[in-house]
């Protein structure tokens, strides 16, 4: 960013820490944007005249008479259609060596939507994914994580989930990736022949951790834009939102701040629903939906980033590999779509949501009676019939591999209830029973 | 003259103040930039240093900015009007701002000053009046709106005289009287009162006598919440917690409700007011959204207008109870209004208590549960505030400072269990940790005799045994196994799993099972308890479970029809025909 004419520079810092530096400055405003020895950095704090600056890309090298310009904004992005297919890093700048993109200059981070002006979501979001399709259904203007390990597929299944739905522009806010991540999104991205409709903002682990905390606000502006201005079906991808807030936690450490849960700042739900809140439905017909990954540690949803991420998003998508079909599901247990009866039975077929809940409760049926196994005793015929159906069930349906149309989706789960069970088994409707039940 | 100050520090939303003259805690100032005042909230006081809470975001604030105190707490504005509005944390009408985005430093009135009230007089010259004495009347939807000598008087007062019948503004004046040394005073319909004290004005606060229906069997039935009575709804994310809420509201039997969406999802509010003018009230058959008021502010708006968002609502709910109304109250979710008490003492520096919360959170809590209540206004007629709490415990784990804390204000507790939820056992209310204090107060059990049966409690306490002893026998059978208990176990575990299935769970989204009404809730558990009360004789434990799980089906459709139509009476007479089958 190049800094203007007549403006002051100062060259003394008070202090400095791995991620702030503090000055004596005037006529600074809140947020502001500065820069340090070259390196980008921003106002987090006022005392009288001594500002404290975050330094995006970190401390390193800068000497206490470091020259300090700022630059009178917080952080901007300029919005074009000329986005569209091209990889930025944390400042908006140009990581694919193409040219700068010249357009308005919007301030990220802006406010929110007023509420009242909302439209409740009504759009299905087909993924041709059961485990998603079918229990946990997807709706435009929703905001949800993959609640994952490490070790899953979650930036396949989510690239999966972005190419086959069916929206007007895409959004990688890449926070943390590796750069073999980086080059399998972008691979996916051109494989697909869907570059033109995406934008990527990109943080790579070769990348300075601070930096990351701008990615949301970069996609989410470039978002806004497409959404609001151009009344687009926008999707945005964040990933990894861990990443993310252990980016938070390093700078509020720095700022001496008192720790809350898990270490995390005590502002964590706020800073997190400041982004996830960007999901939204317009009256226009733009909207924006946010699927997100959170990474677990060994599945512990009771850390602080998935706890509060939990309470901040309209369910969440649970992967883990199933030992009995072999294949990654999604865990119908864990996993909720919060917006799913918005569509249910509105835009699918009427009996999706009695299949939908008899399926997921036969399948919990059949995980006592494994417990029962586990535990050595005799199983009954009921029990058994539960396990035959649970392993084709998670192998026809809940596996990522399944790419299928929802009426599919239910007709498979019928069969699987025709073959194993009676209709009273099942606890369904009589009037479902009378008109979609098969075999017996 | 005004004190006026500069900034001199910003951290986040919390800014310090350089003051040139006495400020108040809690008083309020306008920070100006750009052409904008932003609102804020003395919190703090050092010397001439004033820390306040910005209600906005303070982006581009500058050290050195201008601020001017304004003399006043924050108060919310009460009149005619305020049914079916949507306000954000600070009362301020989100229908009437412009543009899509929320604008920093845009207000909006709560009120409609233009609009015209018929008003009807009810005091007289002559009378002698005090604060919350009802002067008049206009009808607000349906309901009766009691023009009142406003809050804030002190004393006694003569009425001079009241409008007679006919359209008034509300800022018009309705009555004119005169104090004790005998000045003029007007009166209009719309009053001021600081949202952060109680409003009091009433004779005396009871004990709670009646039970608030909600058409929730596992809250009516099992654990019913008292008129004015005060509940919480703790759980885990993804354990129904809002579902359950919204439910309440649409059902609950009150004349108002006011839901606060405390740091909550947008979407939600949205659902609120997407549905709600559709549905229609099950009590009065008009519509829903004319007894609702929504404040809303959401987990993206700015922190300090959180805790603001709850004090509001309870002021219009204490506002209406002064009517003599029933109100309901409804809060989603407390722990956001924590954290934000939370962010703030951690920016001001304070020590923190337990989980970094501020010390004093447990003595918040409980004077905010404290301005519930059912009371017997100056005029002898009753009103109500009752309050029902959710609360988002960090990582499910309820030994935390905000549960904890919660527990000890609230009568009512609703323990959502990520166990059920997880089984889709919805609601997800577990049977046997909920309680409600309400069932030992002897005016409860002789109400519920009387309005539901004689013995009604009992009845409860024998089926909240039978989940019990049922649950104690499903970890026997699992430790030893199906062959290695008695059939006694597996029959008391079916029983349990019977009232589970048939009475505790209910379909939210079943146009038919959402609303169980008392009389239906009645029928449905002695029909249940009558089986349980039966020992019946099973060949094996796989008849057992063939029997209930039939029975069970045959209930959850009677639960699925309307009540006593044909349908219903012929899954009834099905099961009456199942049992007798089985012969015992």
């Amino acid at each position: 960013m190049a800094t203007k004419a007549y403006q002051r520079v100062y060259t003394q810092l008070q202090a400095i820490t791995k991620a702030t530096v503090s000055l004596n400055a005037s006529g600074v405003g809140n947020d502001e944007l500065a820069v340090v020895n070259g390196k980008l950095s921003q106002v987090v704090k006022a005392k009288g005249d001594m500002i404290t600056l975050q330094v995006f890309s970190g401390t390193e090298g800068i000497p206490t008479d470091a020259e300090v310009t700022f630059l009178g904004n917080p952080p901007t992005l300029k919005v074009s259609e000329a986005l569209s297919g091209r990889f930025f890093d944390a400042y908006g700048k140009p990581i694919d060596g193409g040219p700068e993109v010249d357009g308005e200059e919007r301030q990220i981070g802006g406010p929110s939507v007023n509420p009242y002006k909302r439209r409740q979501p009504s759009e299905l979001i087909p993924t041709g994914i059961a485990g998603i399709d079918l229990n946990n259904t997807l709706v435009s203007g929703q905001k949800i994580p993959f609640f994952a390990d490490p070790d899953q597929p979650y930036n396949k299944v989510m690239a999966d989930v972005a190419l086959r739905a069916d929206v007007d522009k895409i959004i990688l806010g890449g926070m943390g990736l590796t750069n073999d991540d980086y080059l399998f999104f972008r691979h996916e991205f051109e494989a697909a022949g869907a570059l033109d409709k995406i934008v990527s903002f990109v943080n790579t682990t070769e990348n300075p951790p601070v930096e990351r905390l701008l990615i949301p606000d970069m996609a989410l502006a470039a978002a806004e834009y497409f959404a609001v201005d151009k009344n687009e079906k926008v999707l945005v991808l964040l990933t990894d939102m861990t990443l993310y807030a252990d980016a938070l936690s390093i700078v509020s450490n720095r700022m001496d701040q008192i720790p809350s849960k898990d270490s995390m700042p005590g502002s964590l739900y706020s800073d997190l629903a400041k982004i996830y809140e960007k999901a939204v439905q317009l009256p226009s017909g733009g909207s924006i939906t946010i699927i997100a990954v959170t990474t677990l540690n060994d599945g512990d949803i009771t850390h602080a980033i998935p706890d509060n991420t939990g309470y901040i998003t309209e369910g969440q998508l649970f992967l883990r590999a199933d030992a009995d079909s072999g294949k990654v599901i999604v865990d119908p247990f864990r996993s909720l779509s919060r917006l799913k009866q918005l569509v249910q039975g509105k835009k699918t077929r009427e009996d999706h949501s009695q299949v939908m809940n008899a399926g997921v409760r036969l399948y919990a049926d059949a995980q006592n009676a494994k417990t029962k196994l586990e535990n050595g005793f005799d199983l009954s015929d009921y029990d058994l019939r539960c396990l035959d159906y649970a392993k084709e069930y998670a192998t026809r349906l809940l596996s990522i591999d399944v790419n299928i149309r929802i009426d599919e989706m239910l007709d498979t789960a019928w069969e699987l209830f025709g073959k194993y069970f009676s209709p009273a088994e099942t606890g369904i409707k009589q009037a479902m029973i009378d008109k979609y039940w098969r075999g017996n | 003259m005004t004190t006026t100050g500069k900034v001199t520090g910003i951290v986040s939303n919390l800014v310090t103040v350089q003051t040139d003259g006495p400020v108040s805690e809690n008083e309020l100032c306008h920070i100006r930039l750009d052409g904008t005042d932003l609102l804020a909230e003395v919190i703090k006081v050092n010397a001439d240093k004033a820390q306040v809470q910005v209600f906005e975001s303070t982006r581009g604030l500058h050290p050195g900015d201008k601020v001017e105190f304004l003399g006043k707490m924050l108060e919310a504005s009460l009149g005619p009007g305020l049914l079916s509005s949507v306000y954000d944390g600070l009362q301020n009408d989100l229908s009437s701002m412009e543009g899509v985005f929320l604008r920093r430093g845009e207000y909006t009135d709560p009120l409609d000053h233009e609009k015209l009230w018929d008003f009807r007089p009810i005091a007289k010259p002559g009378d002698t009046v005090k604060a919350s004495d009802w002067l008049g009347e206009v009808t607000e939807g349906w309901l009766p709106h009691k023009i009142m000598v406003p809050f804030s008087f002190n004393g006694e007062y003569t009425v001079r005289s009241v409008s007679p019948e006919g359209s008034y503004r509300i800022d018009d004046t309705i009555a004119v009287l005169n104090d004790a040394e005998g000045n003029e005073v007007k009166v209009t319909m719309v009053q001021k009162w600081p949202v952060k004290v109680a409003v009091k004005g009433y004779r005396e606060k009871p004990r709670p006598s009646r039970i608030m229906e909600t058409g929730v069997r596992v809250i009516d039935s099992f654990d019913p919440i008292a008129e004015g009575g005060t509940g919480f709804i703790p759980g885990p994310f993804g354990c129904g917690k809002t579902v359950l809420q919204h439910a309440i509201a649409k059902q609950g039997e009150a004349d108002v409700i006011v839901m606060a969406a405390c740091g909550e999802r947008a979407n939600e509010v949205v659902e609120i007011f997407t549905e709600f003018p559709e549905l229609i009230d099950p009590h009065t058959g008009r519509k829903l959204m004319e007894r609702t008021t929504i404040i809303c502010n959401t987990s993206n708006m700015p922190v300090a207008a959180r805790e603001a968002s709850v004090y509001t609502a309870m002021t219009i709910c204490e506002y209406y109870r002064a009517m003599g109304l029933r109100c309901l109250l409804l809060a989603d979710s407390t722990s956001r209004w924590a954290q934000a008490l939370r962010e703030m003492s951690n920016r001001m520096e304070e020590l923190p208590g337990a989980d970094a919360f501020p010390v004093d959170l447990s003595a918040i809590i409980s004077n905010f549960y404290a301005r519930a209540g059912m009371v017997v206004l100056p005029n002898g007629k009753t009103g109500a505030v009752t309050f029902i709490g959710t609360v988002s415990p960090a990582g499910g784990n309820l030994k935390e400072p905000v549960t904890e804390s919660t527990k000890k204000a609230a009568r009512c507790f609703y323990a959502l269990e990520q166990n059920r939820a997880d089984q889709k056992r919805y609601p997800a209310v577990n049977p046997i940790d909920s309680y409600s204090k309400y069932l030992e107060y002897p005016e409860i059990v002789e109400y519920l005799d009387e309005k539901i049966e004689p013995g009604w409690v009992e009845k409860i306490n024998k089926a909240k045994n039978f989940v019990r002893k049922g649950k104690e026998m499903a970890e026997q059978i699992n430790i030893l196994g199906d062959d290695g208990v008695p059939m006694s176990y597996h029959e008391a575990y079916w029983k349990s799993e019977l009232i589970d299935f048939a009475f505790l769970q209910q379909d939210a989204f079943d146009a038919i099972d959402c609303l169980c009404p008392m009389e239906r809730q009645k029928y449905m558990l002695n029909l249940i308890l009558d089986i349980c009360d039966r020992s019946f004789k099973f060949e094996d434990f796989e008849k057992c479970r063939e029997f209930f799980k039939n029975i069970i089906n045959l209930m959850r459709q009677m639960n699925y029809s309307e009540f006593n139509s044909d349908n219903f009476n012929r899954y009834r007479d099905e099961i009456s025909k199942t049992i007798e089958q089985n012969g015992n």
